[in-house]
């Protein structure tokens, strides 16, 4: 009997064994794709241009290895646990400096643990990365349920407010009694739900994707108006931001708000997968600028994205074929998108350049009236982790600094 | 020297699809790579797996597309050059003396195919229940980027080009009198064409109300007019087409989701079945017990999503809501004239809403014909084409009269 009950709460080793016949078939796929034809402009204005696709398909097909990501994965501590009825898979990475703090990473859409890759041993072992042994964290990386190796969830229910008290559970399993989150995209706002829930041991949260908006502009911004009066030059910018990110860019997110079912297509089509996911924005443009510049570079030296590292992310969503059951958190989810949730536990934020709005302070500290860092940097954008490794570790490890 | 004026020309249309397309379109069916279930009991998370999973069955096992293309061919089809586009049309002369030329125009997702059971009752009424004095010539174009017209390769096909490229046709076609009808996007394109008013419409009938907008905004949002728990009831509904989340996907990035409806067969039945809850709940019937209703049969749901499949459609067709939504925004700013021809407007009960009549007459002053059909929905013509043709008769029977038909 106690064997059951331990199993419920047993921390299983886990590692990715994709099979030859998986790879074939993606590529056979991706080689014998039916193509629409080209758009009628001549820039991003109408989604993902079919260049950009043509050329993707084509490396993807010819020259990109999958087994080389893997590869990576296979020397990292992955590890699968049930939470609350479900399989959650996570990368747990303990720091080689003792009194290293405990840190939760949340990714987002259309994102995974791929874009938190470069960040493992530049939190884990700072001093190999122009820090000291006081700024080391252990790490936790999930994946989200629906996403990744993590099970689909087969009954409704798991938005941000249930996996962020998986989240304190999983934590808590590993034996952590005072430990730190961070997130951006999704995983912002699941850091924010434990910020409410505040579970114990949870010290303070990290967010690269604040929700920082006053309700009572929120409530303006909703209603598609112009920016009520009273804002200053800052507030002013990131009303408009979001109000044309509200009215142009966030089409694919009301779609699978309301029907994500219906996107039978991304579980078929590598290709259709491939241009679903590369259709978000940042502050740049849509596809995501950053992304867009990624596709065009091979390798980089500083971390920078590469072209690589963007289907590293879409192939695991195809291999694991996670399509849809990740487009199910949009509709899971009820609530607002960057209004102020009431957080008041400590908070530390880190405004990029290159996001989709940049928070001012004055609504952060407003937001979050508890909050221990504010700052903003001078690059990187919507997938900060994964554009700037180097940069986001600075900001974890100035962010949470003052807990140590 | 053989000049031939190849612009205006009109040349006759068939169809024929290779062996190799309709074997390739049915093993990509077999091979689809299939998503979980979805999570709930109904249709909230939008196609569910079981009904599409018999529609695949059943595209694969039974379906026989030859069917549907010797009926299309055995039909005068045409396709002429209108601003450098191929147009598709299928073109039916009543046996009548006096008919009136009525133009039809389909929406999305839809194709000349929702309209070929009301080709036989309204060009040849005596053979269906009507006499020859209600007979119309049929004029049914497929939308540029839909069917067999050309895909426009530039921006600027909107309903108000598409309107003028019809009153080409028209009038290339030679008529000197017409009448013209459409619901969904067809509306937008009918609209359009009634504003333009050529001098020969001599009138238009819905079956969906997509005015200008702000004439449909100042019509529901009007507090003096909308004050009705009728009133409340139909904004509901309206605001529900757009909770759906197509419209807006299709308007913004009709490229992105190009991809996967070129490439996914059954990626493509789903978008294109998700269009609104009571059409849904008819094709499950059809799929799942057998109820079949009216004319939106198993068979007649496939020769519309072949035919986007077969003729790679789905993008350009989709694209039609990207030049819609700028259109719209150019026509807050600068409103087009107001529609002064007769309009007459039929509501079907299971259509998306059921359009007041005070809503029609602030959209339209000229409403010299208003019906509540018995029974349909959104796909009305496609889903009862007696019932369609009957409201054909009946809104331009006014009309014919005036201009001395029949």
């Amino acid at each position: 009997m106690s064997a059951t009950v331990e199993a419920a709460t047993e921390i299983r080793p886990f590692d990715v064994d994709i099979p030859d016949e998986a790879l074939d078939d993606l590529r056979r796929r991706i080689s014998a794709t039916n193509w629409p034809e080209k758009e009628t402009v001549a820039d991003h204005s109408q989604g993902v241009p079919l260049e950009l696709m043509q050329e993707l398909a084509r490396y993807w097909a010819a020259e990109y290895d999958w087994r080389r990501v893997e590869a990576q994965l296979h020397t990292l501590p992955q590890f699968m646990t049930e939470i609350d009825g479900l399989d959650i898979h996570f990368i747990h990475v303990r720091s080689p400096h003792e009194h290293a703090l405990p840190l939760i990473v949340n990714h987002g859409w259309p994102g995974s643990i791929i874009e938190q890759l470069k960040l493992i041993d530049r939190l884990t072992n700072p001093t190999a990365h122009g820090g000291t042994a006081n700024d080391a964290f252990d790490l936790v990386i999930p994946s989200m349920p629906g996403y990744g190796f993590s099970g689909k969830p087969t009954s409704t229910g798991w938005g941000p407010e249930r996996m962020a008290r998986a989240w304190a559970e999983l934590m808590s399993r590993l034996g952590y009694t005072g430990y730190v989150a961070q997130g951006g995209d999704w995983g912002a706002f699941v850091v924010d739900q434990m910020g409410l829930q505040a579970p114990a041991g949870l010290l303070a949260i990290h967010t690269n994707y604040p929700g920082a908006v006053p309700v009572d502009v929120y409530e303006v911004l909703l209603g598609g108006g112009p920016a009520p009066s009273g804002l200053s030059a800052e507030e002013q910018r990131a009303y408009e931001q979001l109000d044309k990110t509200f009215k142009q860019k966030v089409a694919y997110a009301k779609y699978m708000a309301a029907r994500p079912q219906t996107l039978y297509g991304i579980a078929d089509s590598p290709v259709g997968l491939a241009a679903w996911l590369l259709d978000h924005d940042d502050g740049g443009g849509e596809p995501a600028t950053a992304v867009v510049e990624a596709l065009s570079r091979s390798r980089s030296a500083t971390g920078e994205l590469t072209r690589d590292e963007v289907l590293d992310n879409i192939t695991l969503f195809w291999l694991t074929k996670t399509g849809v059951s990740a487009s199910r958190l949009y509709w899971e989810y009820k609530g607002g998108f960057w209004d102020a949730k009431g957080v008041s536990i400590p908070v530390a934020v880190s405004v990029f350049p290159n996001e989709a709005y940049q928070a001012p302070r004055s609504w952060t500290e407003r937001a979050y009236p508890n909050l221990i860092y504010f700052n903003e940097v001078d690059k990187g954008g919507h997938f900060a982790a994964w554009e700037q490794p180097q940069l986001f570790s600075e900001e974890v490890r100035a962010g949470f600094r003052s807990l140590r | 020297m053989t000049t031939i004026d190849t612009t205006t020309d009109i040349r006759p249309f068939t169809i024929a699809f290779s062996d190799e397309e309709l074997d390739d379109l049915r093993r990509r069916i077999e091979m689809t790579r299939w998503p979980d279930k979805e999570l709930v009991g109904d249709a909230s998370q939008g196609v569910q797996v079981a009904l599409l999973q018999e529609i695949a069955r059943y595209w694969t096992d039974e379906y026989d597309w030859r069917k549907l293309e010797d009926k299309l061919n055995a039909l005068p089809q045409y396709t002429t050059e209108i601003e450098g586009l191929g147009i598709h049309f299928i073109h039916v002369k009543s046996p009548h003396e006096n008919a009136l030329p009525l133009l039809i125009t389909h929406g999305w997702p839809g194709s000349v195919i929702e309209m070929l059971e009301v080709i036989g009752p309204l060009s040849d009424p005596t053979a269906h229940g009507g006499d020859g004095e209600d007979a119309f010539d049929v004029v049914i174009p497929s939308l540029p980027g839909y069917g067999f017209s050309e895909a426009p390769t530039e921006v600027g096909w909107n309903a108000g080009r598409i309107a003028a490229a019809w009153a080409e046709l028209m009038h290339r076609l030679g008529y000197t009198h017409y009448v013209a009808q459409g619901g969904d996007q067809g509306a937008g394109v009918t609209d359009a064409l009634g504003r333009l008013a050529p001098g020969e419409l001599l009138g238009v009938h819905f079956n969906l109300l997509s005015a200008a907008p702000r004439e449909l905004l100042m019509a529901s949002l009007n507090l003096r007019l909308a004050f009705s728990s009728e009133d409340r009831e139909q904004l509901k509904k309206v605001l529900n087409v757009f909770m759906r989340g197509y419209i807006a996907e299709m308007g913004e990035h009709p490229q992105t989701v190009g991809y996967p409806f070129a490439d996914s067969p059954i990626g493509l039945a789903a978008w294109m079945l998700d269009h609104d809850a009571d059409s849904y709940a008819k094709i499950s019937h059809a799929f799942l017990d057998g109820q079949v209703s009216g004319n939106l049969t198993r068979e007649h749901v496939l020769d519309n999503i072949t035919l986007y499949w077969l003729t790679n459609t789905a993008t350009s067709a989709a694209r039609l809501y990207w030049e819609g939504s700028r259109a719209t925004a150019a026509a807050l700013k600068d409103p087009p004239p107001h529609l002064t021809i007769p309009v007459g407007y039929t509501v079907f009960p299971d259509e998306l809403f059921q359009a007041p009549r005070h809503w029609l007459k602030s959209a339209y002053h000229n409403l010299v014909y208003f019906n509540v059909a018995e029974k349909g929905g959104h796909f009305a013509a496609w889903e009862e084409p007696e019932i369609f043709a009957a409201e054909m008769r009946a809104g331009f029977a006014s009309l014919r009269r005036k201009e001395g038909y029949s």
